[in-house]
C-alpha cells in the first residue's frame, strides 16, 4: 500500500517534470541567448546547442543594452504604471464585484450583464476611437495653489493607467470567487452592526486571497506587456514602457542577442512578482485541508 | 478592530451554502429600513468601476461601431459620410471574412476544451504542498510572461521543416515520420498555431483553476478522506463540483480569447499561409491600420461583437445553473 | 487580517496620490511648445545610436547657428515609428518636423498632413528617389537611400562554376536559373537562394516589385494612378509570379526563409542572399574579400531594385512653417548629410556629400551601392493610394509564394486595389 502511494507520487512528480520541460524552454532560450554573439544564436538554432550555453559565452550583450535603450527609465515606467493600474484595479473591481455578488442592488443583473459584455470587445479594434477619445478628456493638474485644466491626455502616464484600472474579467473574478464564501458571514456582522463597507473590509476581502492574488497578476500582466496602446498614445522618451524598449533593437540589422537579453531583463520583475503573489494561494481559506 | 469574533477561517462547506436558502434574507430586504440606504451604498461601490468602463470601453466602441455606416479613413482629406450599410454588403461577399470565421471556429472549438483542460490538469498537479511547488508553479506559468517577441522567433524556428518539432519527430518515430513545413502548409499551420497558443496561455488558466481549487473548503476534502475514497473519486464529488464558479469563469474566457484570437497570427503567419489562418480580428486590423479603412474595420468589429455575444449567449444557456 | 487590509486601503489611497502626482509632473515634453519658439522633430531612430546621434548634431549645430527658433529631437522605433505617428495624425497632435517613409509621402500629402516644401536647397542635385514628390511638388526629402543587392561568397560561386555577375553584365533570367541549378548541386545548403521570404509589411513591395517591374509589369499603372488592370495582372506579371513560384517549386529557396537572412547566409545556410546595403559591412567584416556584391537579377527590362528610404517633412499644422523650413534647408548640407551616411552606412543623398563619405566616393568600398541606386532604383509608385496597394501586392506574393494559382490571385489583387482607387475618388485632390 505504502509502496503503492510511493509509486504514484513518483508518477506524479514525473508528469509536474514534464510539464515544466516543455513549459521552460523558450526561457532558458533566451537567457542563453543573451549570453551568445548574434551570428552564434542563429548558428545553434537547429540543435539543442540553443538551449546550452556554449560557444562565445559573455554578458556583452547587456552591456550593450543599456548604450542603445534608456531601459531603467523604461522599467521605472512600467514598474510605476503596473503597480498603480494593479492596485486601484484591485480595489475599484473587487468592491464593484462585492456589491454585484452580496448586496441587494436594484438592477445588479443588468449591470453585471453590461459588464461582462465589455470582455467582449476587443482593444485592438477599441484602439482607434479611443485615441481620439482620450484626446478630448479634460485633464488637470495642481499648479501651486490653483487648478489648471487643460484638454487632451495624450502623452501622459494617466493615459496609460486609468482607461485600465476597471477590468470586466477582475470584476467577473472576484464576483465567481465571492460567491463561493458563504453569505452568513454577512449576516452575522450586520447583526453585529457592521456596515456593508466594512464587511467589504473585513469579512469578505480578508478570505479572498486567491482572488486577489490572481486578479493582481492577471492586471499586472498586461500592463507590463502593453505595447499597442502606449505606441499610440504616449510620444515622449521619458514616459515610454518597457515593450516600446524591444522595438528599439529592431533596427535594419536586428541585434539578437541585444534582444534577448533586453527581453530577460524585462521577464524578471514579472517573474519575481509571481513568486510573490502566489504565495497567496497557500494562505487562504481551504488550503489547510488540503495538505498531504 | 471588533473584528475577533468574526471567523477568521470559516470551514464552512459550500454546500452549506444551500442549506439556508438565500431568499430568507432577500425577502426581507426590501422592507429594511435602511434599505434606501443599502442602494446607495451599493450603486456607490459599483460607481467606479461602471464610470471607468463606460468611459472608457463603451463610449469608444459606441463611436466604432457608428463609424461603421460611415465611409471613414484613418487619413483623408474627404468628408465622412454616413454611406449606410455598405460596409456590410461588402463584408458578406467577401470571401476571406468567410475562410476567417471558419478559422476562428476551428481553433475555438479545439482549444476551449483541450487548453481549459490541460489548465485544469497543471493547477491540480501544483495544487497540493509539496517540496518545490512553488518552483513548479512558477515554471508552469513562464509561458505567459515570455515576451511574445522571444516566443515567436523560437517558435519560427522550431516550426521550420529542418527544425526542431521535426527532429523530435523524427527521433521519436525512429526516422518514419518526416514532418511538414509546419507553418508553411496551409493544413498544418492552423494546428501549429493552436500548439503554440495552448503552450502559451495554458498557464494563465491556470492561475484561474487554482484560485478556484483554493476556494474549496478543505473540510470536505478531509471528509472524504476518512470515507476512503479514491483520487477520482475525491475530484469528482468534491473538486469538480466545488469548481462550479470557476469552470464558467474559464469557459467564457478562453472562448472570448479564443474567438479574438489576433496576436500569434500577427507575428507568426500574417493570415496566411492562403488564409489558412487568418482570424476575424486579423482582419480587422489589417483593414483598419494598414489598409487605413477604418470603417470598414469597424463594420468587421461590431460583426465579430455580435458573434461573440451569442456564442456567449448560448453557451451561458448550456451551462446555466440547473434546478 | 484586518491590518493586512488597512495596508491595502492605505497602499490605494497612497497609489492615488502618486497618480495625481505622476500626472502632474508626467505631461510629455514631446508635443512642442510653439509659443516659446520650440519646434518639435519626431524622427524614426530611436534604438540607432549612430543615426539619431548624428541627427541631432545637425540639430544642435542648427539650435547654435540662431537664437530665434529652438528644434527638438523626439526618436521613436522605426518598426512602429508609422503607427505611433498616424495615431498622432489622428488625434491632431503632430509636430511641424517628421520623418516618413518615402513611400508614404503622397498618401500624406493627400491627406493634408504635410506642407509642400520650399527650400533653399537645389533638390535636382539628389539621387531622384531621396525626393518625394506628389502632385508635381516635393514633399519631403532624405539625407540617404538604400539599396538592395544580391550577395554571395565569391569561392562558393566558383566551386560551382558561376560566373561572378556585374553591373556591365547582369545575371539574365537564364543565367540564374543555370548558376541555382549548379549551388543547388553542390549540396551543401537546402536552400541556395535566401530571398528574404520570412518577410513581411513593406518588405515584401520594397524587395519583389523590383522583379515583377523587371519582368515589364508593375504594381498599378503610372499613368494616372487610376488602376492597376494590365500592370498587376498582365502577362509580365503572371510570367513573374510563375517565375517567383518556380524558385520555391524548385527547391531553389524556402517558400518561408529564416528570421534573419544575413545572418543564415553568414551561418553559410545560403549561397545567395537578396538584402540591402545596411547588411554590407556586416558581410564584409565577416567574409571579407570572398564576399561578392552583385545586382539583381535582369528579369528582361534590366535589374531593377526599389528606391526611397527615410525622409523629413514639413506638416501643415505648423505654426512656423518658415522655421520648419529653414531648418531643413540647414540639414542637407552636403557635409550633414556625409555625417549621417558615416553614421549610418547609407548612401549618402547627393554626389557632393558622397564626395565627403569615404566609402561612398569613387572606388570606396560601398559606391556600388550608390551606382545600383542611380541606375537601377525605380520609386514605388508615387500615389496616395500606395499604402493599399502595398499590403494587397505583400499579401499576392505570400499566397502566390504558398501555391495560389498567379492569375486569379493577381486578379482579385487588381480588384481590391482598384476598388479602393474608386472608393477615394481617384485619390484626387
Amino acid at each position: 500500500m505504502k509502496n503503492q502511494l510511493l509509486l504514484k507520487n513518483a508518477g506524479t512528480m514525473l508528469v509536474r517534470v514534464l510539464f515544466a520541460v516543455v513549459a521552460a524552454f523558450p526561457i532558458v532560450f533566451m537567457l542563453v541567448s543573451s549570453l551568445k554573439p548574434d551570428q552564434q544564436i542563429f548558428g545553434d538554432m537547429s540543435s539543442l546547442a540553443a538551449f546550452l550555453p556554449v560557444g562565445n559565452i559573455s554578458f556583452d550583450n547587456y552591456g550593450a543594452v543599456f548604450d542603445r535603450v534608456p531601459a531603467a527609465r523604461f522599467l521605472l515606467n512600467s514598474v510605476g504604471v503596473s503597480a498603480v493600474t494593479v492596485i486601484l484595479g484591485i480595489f475599484v473591481n473587487s468592491l464593484c464585484a462585492f456589491a454585484l455578488s452580496r448586496m441587494q442592488v436594484r438592477g445588479k443583473k443588468i449591470v453585471f450583464t453590461a459588464i461582462l459584455a465589455t470582455l467582449i470587445v476587443p482593444f485592438q479594434t477599441l484602439a482607434l476611437p479611443l485615441v481620439w477619445w482620450v484626446n478630448q478628456l479634460p485633464y488637470f493638474e495642481l499648479n501651486g495653489f490653483s487648478l489648471e485644466f487643460s484638454k487632451g491626455w495624450l502623452d501622459t502616464y494617466q493615459v496609460q493607467i486609468i482607461p485600465f484600472i476597471a477590468n470586466a474579467f477582475s470584476i467577473y473574478l472576484f464576483h465567481q470567487y465571492f460567491e463561493s464564501i458563504p453569505k452568513e458571514l454577512d449576516e452575522a456582522a450586520r447583526i453585529d452592526g457592521a456596515g456593508w463597507f466594512k464587511i467589504y473590509r473585513q469579512v469578505v476581502m480578508p478570505l479572498a486571497g486567491p482572488a486577489t492574488a490572481t486578479v493582481a497578476i492577471l492586471t499586472f500582466l498586461p500592463a507590463w506587456n502593453s505595447y499597442l496602446w502606449p505606441l499610440m498614445v504616449v510620444q515622449s522618451e521619458e514616459l515610454r514602457p518597457v515593450m516600446i524598449g524591444i522595438q528599439y533593437f529592431f533596427q535594419l540589422n536586428v541585434s539578437w542577442g541585444e534582444v534577448m537579453a533586453y527581453a530577460s531583463l524585462i521577464t524578471v520583475p514579472v517573474v519575481v512578482l509571481f513568486i510573490a503573489f502566489q504565495r497567496s494561494f497557500v494562505n487562504s481559506i481551504a488550503s489547510s485541508g488540503v495538505k498531504g | 478592530m471588533a473584528t475577533a469574533h468574526l471567523p477568521t477561517r470559516p470551514r464552512v462547506p459550500a454546500a452549506a451554502e444551500a442549506a439556508i436558502p438565500p431568499s430568507n434574507i432577500r425577502g426581507n430586504a426590501r422592507r429594511r429600513p435602511g434599505f434606501r440606504r443599502d442602494q446607495l451604498t451599493g450603486w456607490g461601490m459599483i460607481a467606479p468601476a461602471a464610470v471607468l468602463l463606460l468611459a472608457f470601453i463603451f463610449i469608444p466602441a459606441i463611436l466604432g461601431f457608428g463609424l461603421a455606416f460611415t465611409n471613414a479613413r484613418l487619413i483623408s482629406p474627404r468628408p465622412v459620410e454616413f454611406v449606410g450599410v455598405d460596409n456590410f454588403a461588402r463584408l458578406f461577399t467577401d470571401p476571406t471574412f468567410y475562410r476567417a470565421l471558419l478559422n476562428v471556429a476551428y481553433f475555438t472549438v479545439v482549444i476551449v476544451p483541450v487548453q481549459s483542460g490541460l489548465a485544469l490538469v497543471m493547477a491540480l498537479l501544483i495544487n497540493k504542498k509539496f517540496r518545490g511547488v512553488n518552483f513548479f508553479r512558477t515554471v508552469y506559468f513562464l509561458p505567459v510572461v515570455t515576451s511574445m517577441v522571444v516566443v515567436s522567433l523560437l517558435w519560427l524556428f522550431m516550426y521550420r521543416k529542418d527544425g526542431l518539432v521535426n527532429e523530435i519527430l523524427s527521433a521519436v518515430s525512429f526516422g518514419l515520420i518526416d514532418g511538414p513545413d509546419w507553418l508553411g502548409d496551409p493544413n498544418t499551420a492552423m494546428p501549429a498555431i493552436i500548439i503554440l497558443s495552448i503552450w502559451q496561455a495554458a498557464g494563465f488558466h491556470m492561475i484561474i483553476w487554482l484560485a478556484g481549487l483554493q476556494g474549496i473548503s478543505g473540510e470536505l476534502y478531509e471528509a472524504a478522506q476518512l470515507d476512503g475514497t479514491s483520487r477520482w473519486q475525491q475530484f469528482r464529488y468534491v473538486t469538480w463540483p466545488g469548481l462550479f464558479h470557476t469552470r464558467s469563469l474559464v469557459l467564457v474566457t478562453i472562448t472570448i480569447q479564443a474567438l479574438g484570437l489576433f496576436d500569434q497570427i500577427s507575428v507568426m503567419t500574417q493570415g496566411g499561409p492562403m488564409d489558412s489562418t487568418t482570424t476575424i480580428i486579423y482582419e480587422a486590423v489589417q483593414s483598419g491600420y494598414r489598409q487605413q479603412e477604418t470603417s470598414y474595420a469597424s463594420a468587421i468589429s461590431l460583426v465579430f461583437f455580435v458573434l461573440v455575444l451569442i456564442v456567449s449567449a448560448v453557451q451561458r444557456y448550456l451551462t446555466r445553473e440547473k434546478d | 487580517m484586518n491590518k493586512k487590509l488597512t495596508k491595502v486601503l492605505a497602499t490605494s489611497i497612497a497609489a492615488v496620490a502618486l497618480t495625481s502626482t505622476l500626472a502632474a509632473c508626467g505631461k510629455g515634453s514631446a508635443s512642442s511648445n510653439e509659443g516659446s519658439g520650440e519646434i518639435a522633430l519626431w524622427t524614426h531612430n530611436a534604438g540607432n545610436p549612430d543615426e539619431l546621434a548624428a541627427v541631432q548634431k545637425i540639430v544642435d549645430s542648427y539650435n547654435g547657428s540662431q537664437d530665434k527658433v529652438k528644434i527638438k529631437v523626439q526618436a521613436f522605433p522605426q518598426d512602429s515609428y508609422n503607427d505611433s505617428v498616424v495615431s498622432a495624425a489622428a488625434a491632431g497632435n503632430l509636430p511641424c518636423i517628421v520623418d516618413i517613409d518615402g513611400p508614404n509621402v503622397p498618401n500624406w500629402a493627400w491627406a493634408g498632413y504635410l506642407a509642400p516644401l520650399e527650400l533653399d536647397t537645389d533638390l535636382s542635385k539628389h539621387l531622384p528617389s531621396t525626393v518625394a514628390e506628389w502632385d508635381g511638388q516635393p514633399y519631403a526629402v532624405g539625407y540617404y537611400d538604400v539599396a538592395l543587392a544580391m550577395m554571395a561568397r565569391a569561392s562558393d560561386l566558383e566551386a560551382a562554376g558561376v560566373r561572378v555577375a556585374t553591373m556591365e553584365q547582369p545575371w539574365t533570367k537564364e543565367e540564374f536559373q543555370d548558376a541555382l541549378t549548379k549551388l543547388k548541386a553542390l549540396g551543401k545548403w537546402e536552400h541556395p537562394l535566401d530571398l528574404g521570404t520570412a518577410g513581411t509589411g513593406e518588405w515584401l513591395p520594397y524587395a519583389y516589385s523590383p522583379f515583377l517591374q523587371s519582368f515589364g509589369g508593375d504594381l498599378v499603372n503610372r499613368d494616372g494612378f487610376q488602376s492597376a488592370e494590365g500592370a498587376l495582372n498582365g502577362d509580365e506579371a503572371v510570367e513573374w509570379a510563375n517565375w517567383f513560384r518556380d524558385l520555391a517549386d524548385q527547391g531553389f529557396m524556402a517558400r518561408k526563409s529564416g528570421k534573419d537572412s544575413t545572418q543564415d547566409f553568414l551561418n553559410n545556410k545560403s549561397a545567395i542572399v537578396y538584402t540591402g546595403s545596411w547588411a554590407a559591412d556586416k558581410a564584409q567584416a565577416a567574409l571579407g574579400d570572398d564576399l561578392v556584391v552583385m545586382p539583381p537579377v535582369d528579369l528582361g527590362e534590366g535589374p531593377k531594385i526599389g528606391g526611397a528610404s527615410w525622409q523629413w517633412g514639413v506638416t501643415s499644422g505648423c505654426s512656423n512653417t518658415e522655421a520648419a523650413m529653414d531648418y531643413l534647408s540647414y540639414s542637407l548640407k552636403p557635409e550633414n548629410i556625409a555625417a549621417v551616411a558615416k553614421a549610418t552606412g547609407a548612401i549618402p543623398a547627393s554626389e557632393e556629400a558622397a564626395a565627403q563619405t569615404p566609402s561612398f566616393a569613387e572606388g570606396g568600398a560601398n559606391r556600388i551601392f550608390m551606382d545600383f541606386s542611380r541606375e537601377y532604383a525605380v520609386m514605388r509608385p508615387e500615389t496616395p493610394a500606395y499604402p493599399f496597394i502595398a499590403t494587397e501586392y505583400g499579401k499576392a506574393v505570400q499566397d502566390i509564394l504558398n501555391g495560389a494559382d498567379p492569375k486569379s490571385t493577381l486578379d482579385s489583387a487588381v480588384k481590391a486595389i482598384d476598388a479602393n482607387i474608386k472608393s477615394n475618388g481617384g485619390y484626387k485632390n
